[in-house]
């Protein structure tokens, strides 16, 4: 899960990593309240979990409480790359000496963490990385072993920092790292680290990715979830545990193995080229396809007002295409009235014979099947088009 | 021969007493893999009976080793006490650890694959992968075994049921060895650790790699394959219509320095020789292509 701002901001707060003052606000009255109490400048920053709002005009500096509200007015409600700005995040405004750059992430391809620093932050990082790499100190981090006081000085040293800031910047090195693991982020970066005008070196800016695998030993990441971006449909499946993803297409898929999904998106895609049609959703049902986990996948996607067609992907591993047939057939009866736009099933695998033989026993008008997922794929691209 | 297993292979199943290890027990046994215990920490001492066979349990991997001689164990334990068993393996010096596991922290598999390393005296496989299966002689993790037979095509793939599908469309041929080595952020075998495999074995002829959207492992299997790999290699890479994940922040870009789209990784893969299908049956087209070029 990727954080917004604030809750970066609030979170490094916790961990005693050091920030300057900060709220969220919904409303430009929050937003006034939020710049009266905390006094002076601030910036109003909309909250989006995208880059480049800085040139979208989604950050502004506010002179007083009154201006803050009339920017945060005109913030909220922004497009940003097709993100709708809901909250502001009203920060202390503060003058700038220099911004550095740090970060610890985790490193698929040495499957350790690294760190990242660098005297030179800011938003042309990726152009310092790539024109100027050895202001950039890459640190890998053994997970056993963590970060010491002596390695923390050995990375900042390597980032260049000035002798002035070294200390501080070790100390929150320091910090970033125990809340890297306390809690099971994969990434944590802050761009810009700054001085301030009187030698204070804080966070301005935080991303932070948490590591949905851990919720089980992080009960308060519960709170951090964004309820309000979820699409309705992405909602209803999250309810009843599916893994799935609206698309903008026609054609509604589903399949068992996030593989075998993605790889019939592509040819449900390659195959509607021909008849102006997309694939709908991701939807994976996984292994264990009982009857009710097909009646709920096959719920959401026929409740999409946007699908025409249904293509039902499996392959019987673990699960047998017998299982996976009754499955189909007893959620038509579950849907009843409900189903009502055709489904074209290919099954193959465990136990295919028998999995054939039951939807062609059922006999059910909407449902047609196809041999292999190619041919299954075009006919569903077909029936989408009409 | 094969790659990683073979008839010899005598296996342990952690995680065995849950429904789940259970379950997937009886069908290793059923499909020839020479199962020899299980450990739950516990319940040492006891002993269960799965498919005709009399398993005995343990408290630990080493007392396991100690009285079966096993050299390789598969993981079913759920995702909270994952790193423990893994990391009792690992102690236990045991060649072979086959993570099923769905779901492990990446903290933790962080930990447990640099634990492994340090030991360097254990392979792991996964977490979050199918296992894999040499047909006909062993079968560990949860591929189906009567999809397809022996053969001489060597299959390494992140997904489960792609793997089992491409196992499908190529049943005709067979396969020395298909691996699934998982999808998750941090896995102990990489396509790379099987390539090489694949490349060193007299029994495998030809490769199938399938790969996916996200990090950067297919470029740099295909890095590997133009300096290394001389025998025939086909991909198929999913996730071509895949929408765009959120990019957070520079650091991934920097570090990776790929896109990691599919389409990136095509290129990646075709500048090295290796062709590249659309779809999966596209996929085994090109490998059927070639094995009856070799065989004409």
């Amino acid at each position: 899960m990727d954080l917004f701002e604030y809750q970066a901001r609030d979170l490094f707060e916790s961990h005693g990593v050091p920030v300057l003052g900060g709220a969220v606000a919904f409303t430009p009255e929050e937003a006034e309240a939020a710049a009266a109490s905390m006094g002076g400048r601030v910036v109003v920053k909309a909250q989006v979990k995208v880059g480049g709002r800085g040139k979208a005009g989604g950050v502004k500096l506010a002179e007083s409480a009154v201006d803050a509200r009339e920017k945060a007015a005109a913030i909220l409600g922004m497009d940003i790359k097709g993100h709708t700005v809901h909250k502001v995040m009203i920060a202390q405004a503060a003058p700038i000496e220099a911004e550095y750059y740090l970060a610890i992430l985790l490193d698929r391809a040495n499957r350790n963490f690294l760190v990242m620093a660098s005297v030179a932050g800011g938003m042309e990082i990726e152009e310092v990385a790539h024109k100027t790499p050895e202001k950039l100190a890459r640190i890998g981090i053994d997970p056993n072993v963590g970060i010491s006081k002596d390695k923390a000085r050995e990375i900042i040293l390597a980032g260049q920092f000035p002798t002035d800031v070294v200390d501080q910047v070790v100390e929150v090195l320091l910090k970033l790292w125990a809340a890297f693991v306390a809690e099971d982020a994969t990434l944590m970066e802050i761009n810009p680290l700054v001085k301030t005008s009187d030698g204070k070196v804080v966070a301005l800016d935080g991303k932070v990715t948490l590591d949905d695998s851990a919720d089980f030993r992080h009960p308060s990441h519960e709170d951090l979830i964004d309820h309000a971006a979820a699409n309705p449909l992405e909602a209803a499946a999250k309810a009843k545990n599916l893994n799935y993803v609206k698309l903008d297409g026609q054609v509604g898929i589903i399949g068992n193995g996030a593989g075998l999904v993605m790889s019939t998106l592509d040819v449900v895609a390659y195959a509607g080229e021909k008849f102006g049609v997309k694939p709908a959703n991701f939807l994976d049902i996984g292994g264990g396809a009982s009857a009710q986990v097909m009646a709920d996948g096959l719920g959401i996607i026929l409740g999409d007002p946007d699908v025409r067609s249904v293509f039902v992907n499996v392959f019987g591993g673990i699960t047998a295409c017998d299982a996976v047939a009754n499955g189909i057939v007893q959620a038509l009866t579950m849907l009843g009235a409900q189903a009502t736009k055709p489904i074209v099933v290919r099954l193959d695998g465990n136990n295919v014979i028998e999995g054939r033989r039951i939807l062609n026993e059922a006999a059910h008008p909407l449902i047609q099947q196809v041999e292999t997922m190619d041919g299954a794929a075009a006919r569903a691209a077909e029936l989408a088009a009409k | 021969m094969a790659i990683f297993i073979n008839e010899n292979t005598k296996v342990l199943v952690q995680g065995m007493t849950g429904s789940e290890g259970t379950k997937h027990t009886a069908r290793m046994i059923k499909s020839g893999t020479k199962i020899v215990g299980g450990v739950t920490p516990g319940k040492g001492g006891q002993s269960v009976e799965i498919e005709g066979v009399s398993l005995p349990v343990f408290n630990s991997v080493s007392e396991a080793v100690a009285a079966t001689g096993a050299n390789a164990s598969v993981v079913f334990v759920p995702p909270k006490f994952a790193k423990a068993a893994v990391i009792d393996a690992i102690d236990a010096k045991l060649p072979l650890v086959v993570v099923i596991t769905e779901g492990i922290p990446v903290h933790d598999s962080a930990a447990f694959y640099a634990y492994a390393v340090e030991k360097g005296t254990t392979r792991l496989v996964g977490p979050n992968c199918p296992g894999l299966i040499s047909p006909g002689k062993s079968n560990i993790g949860i591929i189906p075994a009567d999809i397809t037979g022996p053969g001489r095509i060597g299959l390494v793939s992140k997904s489960g049921t792609l793997t089992y599908q491409m196992m499908y469309e190529l049943r005709d041929f067979g396969f020395s060895t298909a691996v699934g080595i998982g999808g998750d952020p941090i896995i102990g075998t990489t396509h790379i650790d099987c390539l090489r495999a694949f490349q060193d074995d007299p029994d495998t002829d030809a490769i199938v790699m399938i790969g996916e959207i996200g990090g950067d492992a297919e470029e740099r299997a295909a890095a590997f394959i133009g300096e290394y790999v001389t025998k025939p290699v086909v991909g198929y890479v999913a996730g071509f219509t895949a929408p765009e994940g959120k990019t957070m922040g520079h650091a991934g870009a920097i570090v990776s320095g790929s896109s990691g789209t599919a389409a990136a990784k095509q290129s990646a893969l075709e500048a090295v020789g290796v062709k590249v299908g659309k779809t999966p049956s596209e996929t085994a087209q090109l490998m059927r292509d070639i094995l009856n070029n070799k065989k004409g």
